[in-house]
């Protein structure tokens, strides 16, 4: 089965492109760890997956580009042509002229519904081409106007238009210290609106991606680019295909089926964080070496300790002792020492993936007390490498791994919103006060929910 | 890709569009090696067939035939616009888009604003359409003017009004050059202010120029040129005020060099818009992360760096002097120091070879040693732009919108009161149809308000930091 990508604004369409590009790579990486037999089956799958085939031979992303103005969506286009292993169609993008100034309500209420159709006729026309459809995979990012704003409508449209797929959003955190002023109003604005109509949302931070591309794969002047292809790397590591059950002689067909079956049992529940190692420059890999005990030990206590990356972990941290549960927390505001799960999903690829052992993920102790670990914890597995690691391993949490960030975010628009600062940019095109506090109210819900796991 | 229109009104606005158009030209034909009509250049220009004479058809693709400007050249007076025209740009110019007179507006606000201003009404929405026609998307004007004398100040202000009632989606952008104390305009101080009210009411975005920050800015940089040890190494054509490799080649005038200066404001503002980058800064989102209250929309900008050392290694030391550099009040272009006042928010625009990393290890460095108000604590907007400016690797605008533009507006008002408390000079406005006694307390005002609003915040400088309480869910 089939997933489309919707890259909407500047940011999803840069990331996009990436993805897709390190999903090409990793299709004709000969890494020979694998049987050929094994090697095919994985080709196939991920072929059918993510592009579909052009009488020329080059394989066609499946995906729709949209953005507001068209610089980078030309570059974009230009750039994967030019690759010569995989390429967009060239009718399956969708711009304007003027771009949605960073703002949220222009992006939602002015642009969502006035280009509506056109847009959804390109999904419908990629969707068309798919055999069986899994579902839609949005990338945007939440401080600016359109990514935000009309990504926000764009997944309500595409919830009425297929209510039988799964939607899921990747969602760019942005930077703490600005790349946009008005980026907490649009984050609140954007989380609150895709909790209603997305199946989940998997939030990747620039932030602890700055930090991983800075101490762990060396790099001196750090671009956005590097950034995300970090974002694509990890992105790649959980949905190339996989085995997702024990035993299963084929590749699963149902990615996003399986993600959300797996990670999401309560509608409330929908922030996923994503944590893949190891991740390191290309130099270092040829040098080191890794054994499945010592990946799954670091990303167990990544899990427990709030870790970002596979370094400067806090290895005091441990979960409690059974028959002492943990105090309920007064507040997301207090040390969030211990890191409590709703589901966690660990995907692993390459050398001995038979071999590991999972058992430290499947206590009870991680998990909040009206899921078993059963039914909370889920493994996928491939032995064919990824990329260019040996063993790779990465995890996909729904835990309070985003509630610190989501209270700082609310924390500072409301902060903001006090003051009504900007609040007139916004109902200059259609939200107004109720709305934003409509927003507040959903979000803060939802920190609620995930402060008392 | 959004076009951009220049309504250049007056002698400053007109010298100063002169330059921008030379220096347009300039940065354009250093990027675009081939000679094809591109998105970056029908921003600002249009691309006419002139093969059979007469108007010529807009050609929207292909060959460069022969670029003209998307500009509104105003004067009440003929020598500054004849300049022009017979001088080395007038073929950028279309003829048909000037409106001049003869008799100039005497410096007086009342003259440019009433008497011009009703005379040239339908001719001045006449011109403006048929520029608006020629633009796929017209996202923006730029009006460029002085607020001392008559016409720039006067008429300018008018067709500022007009912008607003004819083309309300289209953002306006004002450029504004305030006299100093010394000016020799003795009723500098009653045009300004009267100029004051409609900015305050009519633009989106106002950026204050003062001569003298452009003065001192000039000297700076005609002592590095002469400096002998460096001066030989020196980059002529990065020099902020140069007019190096444009078309224009005779003798510079007195004030090119400072019209140089604000004609690249102009062109570093734009650029994003205009040229590709690994994080688009486009004009609206300038407008919607820097103006929190409407009627608080006047940027200080600040330029760096004022010229490159011929030596194409520049350290990245050099780069975080860049960003210091652009925080001094040295280089801001109005009298005003933002670092001992409060932001309540602050663009950078880089250009060029600059990452997010450097942007980011800057901002951590300088934000210390800044103050921004309690709700905007991270009032950061920020946006690279891959094209670097003619003769650098790279460079950096900042726009701050920040309280130290207090000072200027309350010694406009002083200035104002002085003569309006004598009544001086009074008579040669009341004498103008349309104009009253409210006129001028209206204007006075509306600019004690707007000081009042600056007061009110500054006041909130240094009060201990009390967050409202959160929204409470009942579980």
């Amino acid at each position: 089965m089939s997933i489309v990508t919707v890259q909407l604004g500047q940011c999803g369409n840069q990331i996009g492109y990436e993805v897709f590009n390190a999903i090409c790579s990793d299709f004709h990486s000969t890494h020979g760890i694998c049987s050929k037999k094994e090697n095919e089956s994985y080709q196939e799958a991920c072929k059918e997956r993510f592009f579909s085939e052009e009488k020329t031979g080059v394989p066609v992303a499946r995906a729709v580009l949209v953005d507001m103005e068209p610089k980078v969506i030309s570059q974009t286009l230009s750039m994967a042509a030019r690759s010569g292993h995989w390429k967009y169609d060239h009718q399956s993008h969708f711009c304007q002229k003027q771009g949605s100034g960073n703002n949220w309500a222009n992006g939602y209420s002015v642009h969502g519904p006035r280009y509506r159709d056109v847009i959804m006729n390109l999904v419908q026309k990629e969707a068309e081409k798919c055999d069986r459809l899994s579902g839609f995979f949005t990338v945007m990012s939440m401080a600016g106007g359109t990514g935000s704003g009309m990504g926000a409508y764009v997944t309500q449209c595409l919830r009425d238009a297929f209510p039988t797929s799964f939607i899921l959003n990747q969602v760019i955190w942005p930077y703490g210290t600005g790349e946009v002023i008005v980026q907490n109003y649009n984050s609140v604005l954007t989380l609150s609106h895709l909790y209603q109509s997305s199946d989940a949302l998997l939030v990747h931070e620039n932030d602890a991606i700055h930090k991983i591309c800075a101490q762990l794969m060396n790099i001196k002047k750090i671009s956005f680019r590097d950034v995300n292809q970090v974002i694509a790397h990890q992105l790649g590591s959980v949905f190339q295909p996989t085995y997702s059950s024990e035993g299963a002689s084929q590749y699963s067909r149902s990615p996003l089926g399986d993600l959300m079956e797996s990670l999401v049992p309560h509608p409330e529940l929908k922030m996923l964080g994503l944590r893949n190692i190891p991740q390191m420059s290309e130099n270092s890999l040829a040098y080191s070496t890794f054994t499945w005990p010592g990946l799954i030990k670091h990303l167990r206590q990544m899990l427990i300790a709030h870790a970002k990356m596979e370094e400067g972990i806090d290895w005091q941290v441990r979960p409690p002792l059974p028959g002492h549960p943990v105090p309920p927390k007064a507040s997301p505001n207090q040390a969030l020492h211990f890191n409590t799960s709703v589901a966690n999903l660990v995907v692993l690829r390459g050398k001995d993936v038979q071999s590991v052992d999972l058992g430290g993920f499947r206590d009870p102790a991680l998990y909040t007390s009206w899921l078993n670990p059963q039914e909370a914890f889920h493994i996928w597995k491939t032995p064919r490498a990824f990329n260019k690691y040996e063993k790779s391993a990465s995890l996909v949490s729904n835990s309070q791994f985003l509630l610190q960030l989501m209270d700082n975010v609310v924390g500072k628009a409301w902060n903001m919103f006090a003051s009504k600062a900007y609040v007139h940019q916004y109902t200059k095109f259609g939200i107004e006060e109720e709305d934003f506090l409509d927003c507040f109210t959903t979000l803060e819900q939802v920190i609620s929910s995930y402060a008392s796991l | 890709m959004t076009q951009s229109v220049v309504v250049q009104v007056g002698q400053c606005g007109n010298q100063i569009g002169c330059r921008f158009w030379d220096l347009a030209l300039r940065e354009h034909a250093a990027v675009n090696k081939k000679g094809i009509y591109d998105e970056a250049l029908s921003s600002f220009f249009r691309n006419v067939d002139t093969r059979n004479g007469g108007d010529g058809a807009d050609i929207h693709k292909g060959k460069i035939f022969s670029l003209k400007a998307r500009a509104l050249l105003i004067d009440m007076e003929e020598g500054v616009v004849n300049e022009i025209l017979q001088g080395p740009l007038r073929d950028v110019f279309d003829s048909k888009q000037l409106i001049t007179d003869v008799s100039g507006s005497g410096n007086n606000w009342a003259v440019g604003h009433q008497l011009y201003g009703c005379r040239y009404r339908e001719h001045i929405v006449e011109k403006l359409r048929r520029m608006a026609e020629h633009c796929d998307c017209l996202q923006c004007f730029f009006v460029i003017h002085s607020m001392g004398g008559g016409t720039g100040s006067g008429l300018g202000t008018f067709v500022l009004n007009v912008l607003e009632d004819e083309f309300p989606e289209v953002y306006r952008f004002v450029t504004s050059v305030y006299p100093s104390g010394e000016d020799d305009v003795i009723t500098s101080p009653y045009n300004s202010v009267l100029a004051m009210k409609e900015l305050n009411e009519h633009a989106d975005c106002v950026l204050p120029i003062e001569n003298e920050s452009l003065f001192s800015i000039v000297s700076k940089i005609h002592q590095m040129t002469n400096s002998g040890k460096l001066g030989s190494t020196l980059k002529q054509n990065s020099l902020l005020t140069s007019s190096a490799g444009s078309i224009k080649t005779e003798q510079e005038k007195p004030f090119d060099a400072m019209n140089n200066i604000v004609a690249n404001l102009l062109l570093n503002l734009t650029s994003s818009a205009r040229f590709e980058g690994s994080l688009n800064m486009d004009l609206n989102e300038i407008s919607m992360n820097l103006v929190p209250f409407p009627r608080l929309h006047y940027l200080v900008s600040s330029l760096t760096p004022l010229y490159t050392l011929a030596d194409v290694n520049v350290p990245s030391r050099r780069l975080d002097q860049m960003f210091s550099d652009a925080f001094s009040k040295d280089h801001q272009l109005i009298q005003a120091d933002p670092k001992h006042s409060l932001y309540l928010a602050c663009a950078l625009l880089v250009r060029g070879n600059v990452q997010v990393s450097d942007l980011r290890r800057n901002i951590e460095r300088l934000k210390p040693s800044l103050h921004f108000v309690s709700w905007n604590q991270e009032g950061w907007k920020t946006g690279l732009c891959s094209v670097p400016p003619v003769g650098h690797s790279h460079s950096l605008l900042a726009l701050a919108n920040n309280t130290c533009v207090k000072p200027t507006f309350t010694e406009l008002k002083d200035r104002f009161m002085k003569l309006y408390k004598k009544k001086a000079h009074l008579h040669h406005y009341l004498h103008v149809d349309g104009m009253e006694q409210s006129c001028f307390s209206e204007a006075i005002s509306s600019l004690s308000d707007l000081i009042e609003e600056y007061n009110q915040l500054d006041a909130t400088k240094g009060a201990p930091r009390t967050d409202p309480s959160r929204l409470k869910i009942a579980m």
